[in-house]
């Protein structure tokens, strides 16, 4: 038990004695980590809003000719059954001759067209509109209606679905391009700070290996330094980013109440329950592997 | 406590350091090891403390061979080894409490013994009021005592001493001899290096002397016979 107060306590004082590299690696680790945060704050809220937009992409089954109200709400109800379907509308080929009426002629006397209601010219214009609850499983549902006796062609949009996926997709990639050359710099950096720590220290090592001291003992205060500069570093950024997204989502929210309605921002607990343990598990795991690797290098007994 | 069977080392270069010593030395034997430098004795020193391996040869110390160690186990075998070196090696930033407590620190021995321990180290030294002193307030004899309290607070059975009197006047000089002599009393077993002649001949405690990497006597109470 001493001997692990003992190496909490020269740890710290570690840092404090080799103050400006320690800084420079709180430093960048913050950098690294507030990128991340940042990126992670956008993707987590694209997912969002993504995940909204889904709902509103749908698939549309039209139905061959002769194919009667009776069978088409027959396939709805198979269709409904599916786990990925959210829920399912019926357009009657009547309502559809009313929907296109309205927006096809819309300042015509309605009138005139009431003629051909008896005459139905979509008479096989019946159709199920299907909502989904996950925009990926899409593909899957469209080959099982299409496979359905009866359907004439199923239309479905993936553009949109396809554009916010991969604008996603993109946002991660740069993400993690950044967060992979930072985290470099951060162990490289790390791992000189430790490396001058036993430069200084090396007396103190040289005399600790005589009275016997094991390798962790020697090691410990060095890592200890580099998993609290690892803590520092990613505490510093997760706190900023925390006033700083509750800040922004009230700006937006306030300041552009027309995007309200189809952009919602996570509120900051759900984003930060994840977003804090994240960076500090990855913060204290640049100051172990940074000091670590050093320290295998160097102190052996 | 430590024998020797025909240990050779050489160094790169085809440098001879040891040309198969073997010797014996018994639990709570005084023993001096002199010899120009170049001798070896420092290269012997290293051996005994696994520093590095011999080219040939085993090395057992308390019937442990040293060659069949593993790594892990060293610390324990430096346990039961305290040093003493000609320049001290005292931290600087540390008083003498804390120089002495470090060694118990290292250990992992209990806070509660730790103050007890090392009080007591000073007392043997003759430095209970210097606890609280830093090293560079004390003359070169006061810090050699300090590492001899260090070396000695984990109660090892065995000290090796490397020019213990380097630095120091005759008169410190005998007065760390003395105390040595009393370690031994109390049955630690005690090697010491040195090139103290003087010392050597007024103690007649067994003399090893070495040469070019070998041992050319061994005498029971012996005196100084390099020149």
């Amino acid at each position: 038990m001493s001997s692990f107060l003992y190496g909490i306590k020269q740890g710290i004082k570690n840092v404090f004695r080799n103050r400006l590299f320690s800084l420079a690696s709180i430093g960048t680790i913050t950098a690294c980590l507030f990128i991340f945060g940042i990126f992670y704050c956008m993707v987590m809220n694209f997912q969002h809003i993504f995940s909204e937009v889904e709902t509103t992409v749908g698939v549309t089954v039209f139905f061959d000719e002769g194919v009667e109200e009776d069978q088409i709400l027959d396939i709805k109800s198979q269709i409904e059954k599916r786990d990925e379907v959210d829920n399912v509308h019926y357009t009657s080929a009547d309502e559809a001759w009313k929907e296109y009426k309205e927006k096809a002629f819309p300042d015509t006397d309605q009138n005139i067209l009431t003629n051909l209601d008896n005459d139905n010219p979509l008479a096989s214009s019946a159709s199920l509109e299907v909502y989904l609850k996950d925009a990926a499983m899409q593909q899957d549902l469209v080959d099982y209606i299409k496979g359905i006796d009866g359907v004439r062609s199923v239309n479905a949009s993936k553009s949109v679905a396809d554009s916010f996926a991969s604008f996603g997709r993109l946002l991660s990639y740069v993400s993690l391009a950044i967060i992979v050359i930072l985290v470099g710099v951060a162990v490289f950096l790390i791992s000189n700070t430790v490396m001058i720590g036993i430069t200084v220290r090396h007396e103190e090592i040289a005399i600790m290996k005589y009275l016997g001291a094991t390798d962790f003992f020697v090691r410990a205060p060095f890592l200890i330094e580099g998993m609290l500069i690892g803590l520092i570093g990613s505490l510093i950024p997760v706190c900023a980013l925390k006033v700083l997204y509750e800040k922004v989502v009230t700006f937006m929210t306030t300041e552009f109440t027309s995007l309200s309605r189809f952009m919602t921002f996570l509120p900051s607990g759900e984003i930060f329950r994840v977003l804090i343990p994240i960076s500090l598990i990855i913060g204290l795991g640049i100051g172990f592997i940074g000091s670590y690797v050093t320290l295998i290098k160097h102190i052996r007994v | 406590m430590i024998a020797l069977d025909q240990v050779t080392k050489t160094y790169p270069g085809d440098v001879k350091a040891l040309k198969g010593i073997s010797l014996r030395i018994k639990k709570g034997e005084f023993v001096f090891v002199v010899g120009q430098s170049g001798s070896g004795k420092t290269t012997l020193f290293k051996l005994l403390l696994k520093e590095m391996e011999p080219t040939s040869g085993t090395i057992y110390i308390n019937n442990k061979n040293l060659g069949r160690l593993r790594r892990r186990r060293v610390p324990k075998l430096r346990r039961g080894i305290g040093v003493v070196f000609q320049d001290f090696r005292l931290l600087k930033d540390r008083n003498v409490y804390e120089n002495i407590a470090f060694a118990q620190q290292v250990v992992g021995a209990p806070n509660r013994l730790i103050k007890k321990n090392v009080m007591a180290m000073l007392k043997l030294v003759g430095l209970p009021d210097k606890a609280k002193s830093y090293p560079n307030e004390l003359s070169g004899g006061e810090q050699q005592r300090v590492a001899l309290a260090r070396a000695l607070v984990n109660n090892p059975p065995l000290l090796l001493a490397d020019e213990p009197t380097g630095n120091l006047d005759p008169k410190n000089s005998w007065e760390i001899m003395k105390l040595l002599e009393a370690i031994n009393m109390r049955g630690t077993t005690v090697v010491v290096v040195t090139h103290n002649k003087e010392i050597v001949e007024r103690m007649q405690k067994r003399v090893i002397t070495m040469s070019e990497g070998e041992i050319i006597s061994d005498e029971r109470k012996g005196g100084y016979i390099y020149e």
